[in-house]
């Protein structure tokens, strides 16, 4: 488990790279960005990606937030209501033990879950949309548990600022 | 346009004649295979290169006529071509009698010749006999009108003829398969749709990639496929006419819409669609437009397929914790679970005879093909491994093709397996394939 966590870890900063290229298209060399990753400029795409916390992760067939997943939803609720002008989508994604057609509507239930607890959690439902890709985006490519426990997620995906 | 399936039609089918009989003496017992035994000894066949033409670019056609046919028979696993090099009579003309003693020999139970002949107008005909080597008799003999660059198409139509002569069932080989082809690294696959001949032969893309495209189906008439796709906004059930390219967004709902597949007569199409956390089966009436639910549960209801007859409709569904497959009229209402063995079950399809429904099962970290009839009974395991997904039947029923995953960071392949599990083969595909649809036959 250290080991895909480690993998996680280095994927997620990848990640925070790809966004915050995206979004300010400035002049910042990837390997600038990659040394002030921890520091990201607090309510920025990287802040939330690195410093909160993009996705949380499911059990085998399962809809169940853990706990761990519960504490990174509470803290992307915190932070959505403090950056209010974000929209976003919750991705839901299956590992590849499934069938595909399965897999797409077992995303869409992960996604709506993620959905429901951050509605609860005050945030307006008019900011965010849910998409699955059930196993058709993985993050980690393997044929073993160390990787499909990565898959199976939901991510929150930060949209243009409102 | 991808291609006019009118004109291959006219071209081919439309003005097929009968050849004429050389029968050297009444029939008697005829050569025929029973296919609905168990184990099947593979009849032994003679395929001499079609003969004529003008040139060596109707040399080259009439050869590849006789291999198309050739590799048809043999994948069919019901039928051994045997190796040219055995022949001992050279067949130079079709309508003079062959020397059966000279096919006895080398154990021929049936002999195919042919003749490939260029029109004024520039066209092909081709013209087939087959032949009963230990009764000495024909058994069928065909001819067949079209432009040259379709002759594949005949040599599926002959391979047809001479399966259903000899078997006495339908053959599958004048038939296509859409597919969804992929490639690039797997957590960035690029996913287009394809379609090409049941051998492999003729591949085409239909999408050119932008857009993320799974399972796709054919309508009854073979000229509309339905899909889902991820377009910039929700994922979506489309309908593609493949000869005149245009596309049509099924629907407009809230939330996504996937699984689709046409009704026999191809006026609806059935599909779920996510609503929250549950996705349930509806049915879209193709010309009224008007959307009917057919289940209601707060489960994932999937995968739906018709009765060849259009009364019944098959899916797969959680209601009672795993995936299993019921039956339920098509008109919904209570739905019979059928599946019951250890594991979960999902994909059900219904065979175009409507005597069984093919299926993945899932258990034990395996996914294995099976079939089973349509009241759950006499499940049989067809192949089994550490991913194969996603069984379509062929149009006599007979053959079920699937997809096989290795894991890992390769792509998935397309296979097929006859209803005994004993003949399994791969299908050439020019990358990484997924998702196979079989069409009806072509004619």
């Amino acid at each position: 488990m250290a080991h895909s966590k480690l993998n996680f870890r280095s994927l997620g900063l990848a990640l925070a790279l790809a966004a915050a290229f995206a979004v300010s298209a400035c002049a910042n060399k990837p390997q600038d960005s990659m040394a002030s990753a921890g520091a990201a400029t607090p309510g920025s795409q990287q802040d939330f990606v690195v410093n909160v916390g993009d996705r949380v992760f499911f059990e085998s067939d399962s809809t169940e937030l853990t706990d761990q997943s519960r504490a990174t939803l509470e803290k992307q609720a915190q932070w959505l209501r403090q950056y209010s002008n974000y929209a976003f989508t919750v991705e839901g994604h299956a590992d590849e033990r499934g069938t595909r057609e399965y897999n797409i509507a077992l995303g869409a239930r992960r996604a709506q879950t993620v959905r429901e607890y951050l509605t609860a959690r005050g945030i307006q439902a008019s900011r965010m949309r849910t998409v699955s890709y059930g196993k058709e985006r993985p993050v980690a490519v393997c044929n073993d548990i160390s990787c499909w426990s990565q898959n199976r997620r939901a991510v929150t995906v930060l949209g243009v600022t409102s | 346009m991808l291609f006019d399936r009118r004109r291959l039609l006219l071209g081919a089918s439309a003005v097929a004649g009968s050849l004429a009989g050389l029968n050297a003496r009444p029939a008697a017992a005829q050569t025929k295979l029973d296919v609905t035994q168990g184990t099947v000894q593979p009849m032994p066949i003679a395929l001499p290169d079609f003969v004529g033409g003008s040139g060596a670019a109707d040399g080259e056609i009439g050869r590849g006529v006789t291999q198309v046919i050739s590799g048809n028979l043999k994948r069919s696993g019901l039928f051994a071509p045997i190796d040219p090099a055995a022949y001992i009579e050279r067949i130079a003309n079709i309508d003079a009698m062959p020397r059966f003693p000279d096919w006895r020999t080398i154990n021929a139970q049936a002999l195919v010749t042919g003749r490939i002949t260029r029109q004024a107008d520039g066209r092909l005909k081709t013209e087939f006999r087959l032949w009963d080597v230990f009764q000495s008799q024909q058994l069928a003999g065909q001819q067949y009108f079209t432009g040259s660059d379709n002759w594949r198409r005949i040599a599926h139509i002959i391979s047809d003829a001479i399966y259903e002569r000899l078997t006495g069932e339908k053959g599958y080989f004048d038939s296509r398969v859409v597919f969804v082809d992929e490639s690039g690294p797997k957590d960035r696959r690029v996913k287009r749709l394809a379609i090409m001949d049941q051998d492999g032969a003729n591949v085409r893309y239909l999408t050119r990639g932008d857009d993320l495209v799974l399972t796709p189906r054919f309508s009854p008439s073979t000229q509309e496929i339905t899909y889902m796709s991820f377009g910039q906004r929700d994922p979506r059930v489309v309908l593609l006419n493949i000869e005149t390219g245009q596309r049509e967004i099924v629907g407009n709902f809230s939330g996504m819409s996937f699984s689709p597949r046409f009704s026999p007569d191809g006026q609806r199409v059935i599909m779920s669609l996510q609503q929250g956390a549950h996705s349930n089966i509806y049915v879209l009436d193709l010309r009224s437009k008007a959307m009917t639910r057919l289940t209601e549960t707060p489960a994932i209801d999937t995968a739906p397929s018709y009765s060849p007859d259009g009364a019944r409709i098959c899916f797969e569904s959680d209601r009672g914790g795993r995936q299993q497959i019921y039956v339920m009229a098509s008109s919904g209402g209570a739905a019979q679970r059928i599946s019951f063995g250890e594991g979960s079950y999902s994909t059900p399809v219904w065979s175009p005879r409507g005597d069984a429904i093919a299926f993945t099962k899932q258990g034990g970290g395996r996914f294995s093909i099976g079939i089973m009839r349509p009241d759950g009974q006499g499940e049989r395991i067809l192949t089994e491994g550490y991913h194969n997904e996603g069984p379509t039947f062929a149009p006599n029923g007979r053959v079920v093709m699937f997809f096989r995953e290795p894991g890992g960071a390769a792509g998935p392949s397309l296979y097929t397996v006859d209803l005994t599990g004993r003949n399994e083969q791969k299908v050439q595909t020019p990358g990484f394939a997924s998702d196979p649809a079989w069409s009806p036959l072509l004619s």
